[in-house]
């Protein structure tokens, strides 16, 4: 890819991208955010959509960050930055907060990805690196416990490489789970059949999206374009 | 009569043995008992197992402890910090061993091994290099990894209330994993913020009873290890 089309390249911006994520949220949603873009949906869910947040931790219907100065060291989410408490919120310990996860009450956890597979399969938390200092937090109990699991991601890496493909090549998170994926450029849902390209980002054509893809994409006859508003 | 306070955090571990096996609550800083682990260090006990979530930040608490060449091995989930710490560099020197194991596998692990469950079986991990070498079994269509229970010598807690008899109330997030800690561990330490009489703690809302519980030592003050951090402290 030359410079030029790195730095005019068309699709969504990372808000945009947590804000289409948000639209597939729905009211009454128990909803675990991983860190990094997926924090942002919260911001753009639909008014009128009343939506419990869970942390790890063991917080149940925490709010947005507090006000500078307002922040409580011991009430923090799972990436170990201070939260508030919406109404109706509760604390529990470690191993209920996980039986909430392991138990199928979560309704939708959307996280972060270094690579999907056609298959739903995931890989986000190590690249098998001998070096690296292997750290898998919560992402393996997420990925198995909560029903719906949708990933958000840049479309590609930073030089390029396809994160949608046919095989993980990382050490994997979990088998078979990704249900949806949210990119700069498309919408891309896991069927029966591998990748099904559902919306695309304005500017973007079909072409573009299958290039950038290491798996054949089934084109879904509704294909739509995302109507993310223009400033996020 | 029933009197499980201790006067200090140095007499609540005092007779913790080298090679012990270790429970620290906490999930970053919150809930993490300071005071009783820097108490530790001065104590001197090494060839430690540590059950935490993380491996701590800066070089207080947990860290401090690391740092200080007491911990053979770490059992977690995330060894990574908010801030740097020295076990990367412990543990490329081969001189800590690690034992990764998924935040939730961790937690009911713990559970399991206070309540006398020796093992149990979970999907988490299936299909990943986590499970390797794990015995494996399929139930109604859907295949899980059997993980043992966690059981250890000693838990160190922070809690917010507790009593004579050891019943607990905690403080918002840093509930996290002193409850099931207390229950896994053969001697549950807790540091509280303050001793209240026995009877004042509602029952309906005590957290931890007693009965998982063996010394409560007065904290009344303790100390918030990112403000620790931020004035630049190091332990000891």
């Amino acid at each position: 890819m030359s410079d030029d089309r790195k730095t005019a390249r068309p699709g969504l911006s990372r808000p945009q991208m947590a804000w289409r994520a948000a639209q597939d949220i729905f009211d009454g949603a128990y909803v675990n955010l991983g860190i990094g873009i997926p924090e942002m949906v919260a911001r753009f869910v639909p008014e009128g959509r009343e939506v419990i947040y869970h942390t790890e931790n063991g917080v149940l219907g925490f709010g947005p960050p507090p006000e500078p100065g307002q922040e409580d060291p011991e009430l923090i989410n799972a990436g170990k930055k201070p939260v508030t408490l919406r109404p109706g919120a509760a604390f529990v310990h470690h191993a209920d907060s996980f039986a909430m996860i392991r138990g199928g009450h979560i309704d939708i956890c959307i996280l972060g990805a270094m690579q999907v597979a056609a298959n739903g399969d995931l890989a986000n938390w190590s690249t098998g690196d001998p070096d690296a200092i292997p750290a898998v937090g919560g992402a393996m109990d997420l990925v198995a416990g909560v029903r719906r699991i949708f990933v958000i991601t840049s479309h590609t890496t930073r030089d390029g490489s396809p994160k949608l493909m046919e095989r993980c090549g990382y050490p994997l998170t979990g088998v078979g789970v990704v249900e949806r994926i949210y990119t700069d450029l498309a919408v891309v849902d896991v069927g029966d059949d591998g990748f099904v390209l559902r919306e695309i980002a304005p500017g973007v054509d079909v072409q573009t999206v299958q290039e950038r893809t290491a798996a054949p994409l089934h084109v879904a006859e509704d294909l739509r374009t995302i109507a993310a508003p223009d400033g996020l | 009569m029933i009197d499980k306070r201790v006067p200090d955090v140095a007499a609540a571990v005092a007779e913790i043995p080298d090679g012990a096996s270790v429970m620290i609550g906490g999930f970053g800083e919150s809930g993490s008992p300071i005071e009783l682990i820097h108490a530790l260090i001065d104590q001197g006990a090494r060839d430690l197992t540590v059950i935490n979530n993380n491996t701590g930040n800066g070089g207080v608490g947990l860290a401090a402890l690391i740092a200080a060449g007491r911990v053979r091995k770490m059992v977690c989930s995330f060894p990574r910090g908010t801030t740097e710490t020295r076990f990367p560099e412990l543990y490329r020197a081969g001189r800590i061993e690690l034992e990764i194991v998924p935040q939730g596998t961790l937690a009911e692990r713990i559970r399991a091994g206070g309540a006398g469950v020796p093992a149990f079986f979970t999907a988490t991990s299936v299909g990943t290099p986590v499970a390797e070498g794990k015995e494996h079994r399929e139930f109604d269509g859907r295949t899980y990894v059997m993980e043992r229970a966690l059981t250890a010598d000693y838990a160190l807690v922070k809690a917010q209330q507790g009593d004579r008899f050891g019943n607990l109330v905690y403080n918002k997030a840093a509930r996290n994993f002193g409850p099931i800690m207390c229950m896994a561990a053969r001697t549950a330490i807790v540091q509280v913020s303050a001793i209240v009489e026995a009877g004042e703690l509602d029952p309906e809302v005590i957290v931890t009873p007693g009965i998982f519980v063996q010394r409560v030592v007065e904290v009344s003050d303790p100390a918030i290890e990112s403000r620790l951090i931020a004035q630049g402290a190091t332990y000891p």
